[in-house]
């Protein structure tokens, strides 16, 4: 049964009455996962999951339930769904968001009714290929690699008695290679996030961290204090991450987060760096485009399932460095005076035209640290969004110009927020995989950022 | 390295509709497959996970749901290399379909070259069944009924002056799991847990600070929130005042002082310093890649003095309210209880059949687990726990016995590094010490130290009153990564000397 005949059957339920509205989900996806240049858990998965939501009149306004399940539910599993859905929301109370539900405009789209996409065990074949080989090439270096490369297709369905009927097809593919030299004294990391395994340029990246710890320099200590950093695109992808999870308009609104504002309202208007950045979400941006309507399969600060079927268009969250917009519902959009800005699946930083690449900031640095990626971030203090981590898979000093030493990896306590105001360089943006969060947000594309006293609080003998 | 305690046979709560599946029906169906298709072991499981979240804001209904997550999984050993396949269907077309994708899975492994698989021997037990002690089924409470209570505890908290906002929320899991593979055992195994949060946002002279309950998630049903386990309403009743004392809260002069951590706090630090470091899997080098290592190698058991001679760390499978506590893993091996630390020496690790084969144990400690039927099971944490002194002091006379010190109480952040060896923890609130007599909160207040001198700093443990159980629900490890729970309990603890720095102070200004 397709996702479009399950969720018609869900809505040929509805009687008369008040709305529903479903969500079918499936998801395949294929993966590999290697240690020590040999492969060890891999596997296929196929899930499906159907969420009902119920609409019931409740005082003035309006209640919501939701309920899911996976499997592969029957006719009377939908009946017993819809009909729990119904109770629980006929005795809900008024949700604070409620809103019309979106009305659909258009007939639905030929690809309707189109089975959900798969991902074959084939579909790994052509990259195992690369992996033996790279294995091989890492054996003969006297390396070991370490890693996990994933294809993935999620197929979503929304429909609802309001007419809605759309579907999205979401394909992504992770590939996060660690490479270490024999002793284990020396690690290098890559990562690529896209859209099809076989895209990715396996055998690029495991030459290149072979390159970088066939060329490991001298070793020095670190002492704590403040230094320039260098941070590539995969450092601050994890950092835009939090700024971006934490962005949510509701939340500043309880004076909890780092967009609050001093007087009760949120810091949209405010001058966050005098760097030219812009911080941005597009659903049709080229490489990493998303879903272009929203899919909110519960509420929450951020999310509101009344918003489903909302069009999402590109949003600018950040514009030459003011704040521009936070994350909204159109519930929060209406408290805090804003226009409706959803949650979009992907994340673009960007500074002016004509930026260099990482090459050239490391070339045109006079002593600074370069990092590789970070590890272990942890929320300290939300009303700054102070969070706590670690340097991870290599630090180097460049002095000159040139990488001079490789240093000891470090913690830090550093705000995403308040270090776009010591960024004094922007490089190029591109298409990078945030290392820690790889496997819960991937479309993102950043630029290397040139930061000036970044605090190194201790250093960490860990490699 | 471990004792096994026999599970407890019971039958009681197994969910009806979960046993109305064609079970015996996908197992033989797949087993048959692969024997045919020539594999030397393989194991199926049949999950149904059902989890149940609520979020109130301020007293009112915020987001609600009600999930229940279904498949069947194949894991096969097939040619030295291991394959694995899930699917959303419970039928036995779905089996044998999964049993021939897992297949091609390990040729695809074992061409690329795999690593070569043996698992520990363990005996077979048949058509066994083991469920938690759950008094009051979380999903039988309607959402109205569930609602209400949290909304009259936060309308309590909403009360006080200094609270400005209320965030509560209570998220109840049902794991209900079937096991059979070809070595001839079967189990059918189901576990309830909860975990009630409310979090307090307070705000004073243009000060924010929020506050999390302690309450802890745990192995019991719905009772817990009516104070079976845990004293909520009297949590609740001192969460304002603890609030305005945070409010007032003045920042740490950065040094090094004594600390005396509340078991609400130093589970957390058991759990990444202790529970994750003795992992036998990391220790091996499989979750280099993403989750990391430990400092710990299998030549340091018996050798390693992970802390000083008070420490005794014990791990289980069978706390009869434990968040890891099962009969049997998810490879079918009976759990039972072991000792990670016995007088500060490195006495065990945790192992899963495959790794216990790689360390030439016996068998293994049963801590393969998997969050669903669509992941793989990896070794987790089992219930892991600091022991108290027999006839240890109370609290009160451990905080007496420090001149210059901070208290700590409740977990907020943690980070560690690959190598389990220096970390940082903050609390939910941070007293000075002076001369014994406890003072006001400080804010800012973390920690910094390497595992093994931290624990050799331990100066001093509260007795068996002192003792309780926290943990954690969303522990996260593994490609694809999955979740797991753990519980860790603690006496009350001393440390001497240990650095802290001022967190708001080590930023640029």
């Amino acid at each position: 049964m397709s996702g479009a005949e399950l969720a018609e059957r869900v809505l040929a339920r509805a009687g008369r009455a008040g709305d529903l509205l479903v969500v079918v989900d499936e998801t395949a996806t294929a993966h590999l996962r290697w240690a020590d240049n040999a492969l060890t858990t891999s596997g296929t998965a196929e899930q499906r999951r159907l969420t009902v939501v119920a609409f019931a009149p409740a005082g003035a306004g309006t209640a919501a339930a939701v309920v899911s399940r996976g499997g592969a539910p029957t006719d009377r599993d939908l009946t017993e769904l819809v009909a729990r859905a119904r109770r629980t929301a006929d005795a809900g109370e008024p949700a604070p968001d409620a809103a019309p539900l979106v009305v659909a405009t258009d007939t639905p789209a030929p690809s309707w009714g189109d089975p959900a996409a798969e991902v074959p065990v084939a579909r790994l074949r052509g990259f195992s290929a690369g992996l033996g080989d790279a294995f091989a090439a890492a054996r003969a270096a006297g390396h070991a690699l370490y890693g996990y490369a994933e294809q993935r297709a999620g197929t979503t369905w929304l429909a609802s008695t309001t007419g809605l009927r759309l579907r999205h097809v979401q394909p992504t593919s992770v590939l996060d290679l660690t490479a270490r030299d024999g002793g284990g004294a020396a690690s290098a990391w890559a990562g690529a996030g896209g859209v099809d395994l076989a895209d990715g340029d396996l055998p690029a990246l495991a030459a290149r961290l072979r390159g970088r710890l066939d060329r490991v320099p001298r070793r020095r200590t670190l002492a704590p204090g403040r230094y320039e950093v260098l941070l590539p695109p995969a450092c601050v992808a994890d950092l835009m991450l939090h700024l971006y999870l934490n962005a949510g308009a509701a939340d500043a609104l309880d004076g909890r987060t780092v967009f609050a504002g001093r007087d009760g309202g949120t810091r949209i208007g405010d001058r966050l760096t005098s760097a030219p950045l812009t911080l941005g979400s597009d659903p049709a941006a080229p490489g990493l485009a998303c879903a272009p309507f929203l899919v909110a399969r519960a509420s929450g600060a951020a999310g509101s399932v009344f918003d489903n079927g909302l069009p999402l268009a590109a949003t600018r969250w950040m514009v030459d460095g003011e704040l521009r917009g936070l994350v909204q519902t159109r519930h929060s959009a209406d408290r805090t005076g804003q226009p409706v800005t959803p949650f979009v699946d992907n994340l673009v930083l960007a500074g002016p035209a004509g930026a260099r690449p990482l090459a050239d900031l490391i070339a045109g640095t006079r002593r600074g640290l370069l990092l590789t990626c970070l590890w272990y971030l942890r929320d300290v203090d939300p009303r700054t969004l102070l969070l706590t981590g670690l340097t991870r898979d290599g630090v180097y000093l460049v002095e000159d110009g040139e990488v001079v030493a490789a240093l000891p990896n470090f913690r830090f306590n550093e705000s995403p927020v308040a270090l776009l105001d010591r960024v004094v360089e922007v490089g190029a943006t591109e298409r990078t995989l945030p290392r820690e969060w790889g496997d819960y947000f991937t479309r993102m594309a950043m630029p290397s950022l040139r930061v000036a006293d970044f605090a190194v609080s201790e250093v960490s003998p860990a490699v | 390295m471990r004792a096994t305690t026999g599970a407890v046979d019971t039958d009681g709560g197994m969910e009806p509709s979960f046993l109305a599946l064609p079970l015996a029906e996908v197992t033989d169906a797949a087993l048959a497959e692969a024997r045919r298709l020539g594999v030397r072991h393989a194991a199926v499981r049949v999950v149904r996970n059902r989890a149940r979240r609520l979020l109130l804001h301020d007293a009112h209904l915020r987001g609600s749901q009600d999930d229940t997550e279904l498949g069947l999984s194949v894991g096969v050993l097939h040619g030295g290399a291991r394959g694995f396949a899930a699917g959303p269907e419970v039928d036995p077309a779905a089996a044998v379909a999964a049993v021939g994708r897992a297949v091609q899975v390990a040729r695809v492994c074992r061409a690329v070259g795999a690593e070569p698989v043996e698992l520990a021997p363990e005996p077979v037990y048949a058509d066994r069944r083991w469920t938690s002690r759950c008094r009051v089924d979380p999903f039988a409470v309607p959402e109205a009924e569930a609602v209400a209570l949290l909304a009259d505890w936060s309308r309590g908290l909403l009360a006080a002056p200094v609270v400005r906002h209320v965030l509560a929320k209570v998220s109840a899991v049902r794991e209900t799991t079937w096991y059979a593979d070809t070595a001839g055992t079967s189990l059918l195994q189901q576990r309830v847990r909860v975990h009630p949060q409310v979090l307090a946002v307070g705000v004073a002279d243009g000060a924010t600070a929020t506050l999390r309950t302690l309450g802890p998630p745990t192995g019991r049903g719905w009772e817990y929130l009516h104070g079976t386990g845990w004293d909520w309403a009297a949590e609740l009743a001192e969460m304002p005042e603890h609030l305005a004392g945070k409010l007032r809260a003045r920042p740490v002069r950065p040094g090094r002082y004594d600390l005396v951590t509340a078991p609400s706090h130093l589970w957390l630090t058991i759990h990444e310093s202790v529970g994750h470091a003795t992992e036998a899997d990391r220790a091996l080098g499989h979750e280099i890649g993403y989750a990391g290592g430990t400092f710990v190698t299998p030549a340091d058991v018996g050798v390693l003095r992970y802390g000083s001679e008070l420490m005794t760390v014990t791990a289980d499978r069978t706390d009869p309210y434990g968040l890891a506590t099962v009969g049997w893993d998810d490879e079918g091996v009976a759990v039972g209880a072991w000792t990670l630390v016995r007088d500060g020496v490195l006495s065990g690790l945790q192992t899963d059949r495959h790794t216990a084969v790689r360390l030439g144990s016996a068998r293994s400690t049963g801590c393969a687990y998997a969050e669903s039927a669509t992941h793989v099971p990896i070794s987790r944490l089992p219930n892991v726990s600091l022991r108290p002194t027999p006839d240890g002091p109370d609290t009160a006379a451990l905080i007496g016995g420090v001149t210059d010190g901070i208290y700590l109480v409740g977990s907020d952040s943690w980070s560690i590094d690959t190598q389990r060896r220096r970390f940082q923890f903050t609390a939910q609130r941070a007293y000075r010490i002076r001369h014994g007599r406890l003072g006001e909160q400080l804010s800012g207040v973390a920690y910094q130290a390497d595992t093994t001198d931290f624990w050799g700093s331990l100066v001093a443990l509260g007795g068996p009153g002192t003792y309780h159980c926290f943990g954690a629900d969303l522990c996260g490890k593994g490609q694809p990564v999955q979740a797991a729970a753990a519980s860790h309990g603690a006496p009350t603890a001393v440390f001497r000397g240990v650095r802290v720095v001022d967190t708001a102070g080590e930023e640029a200004r």
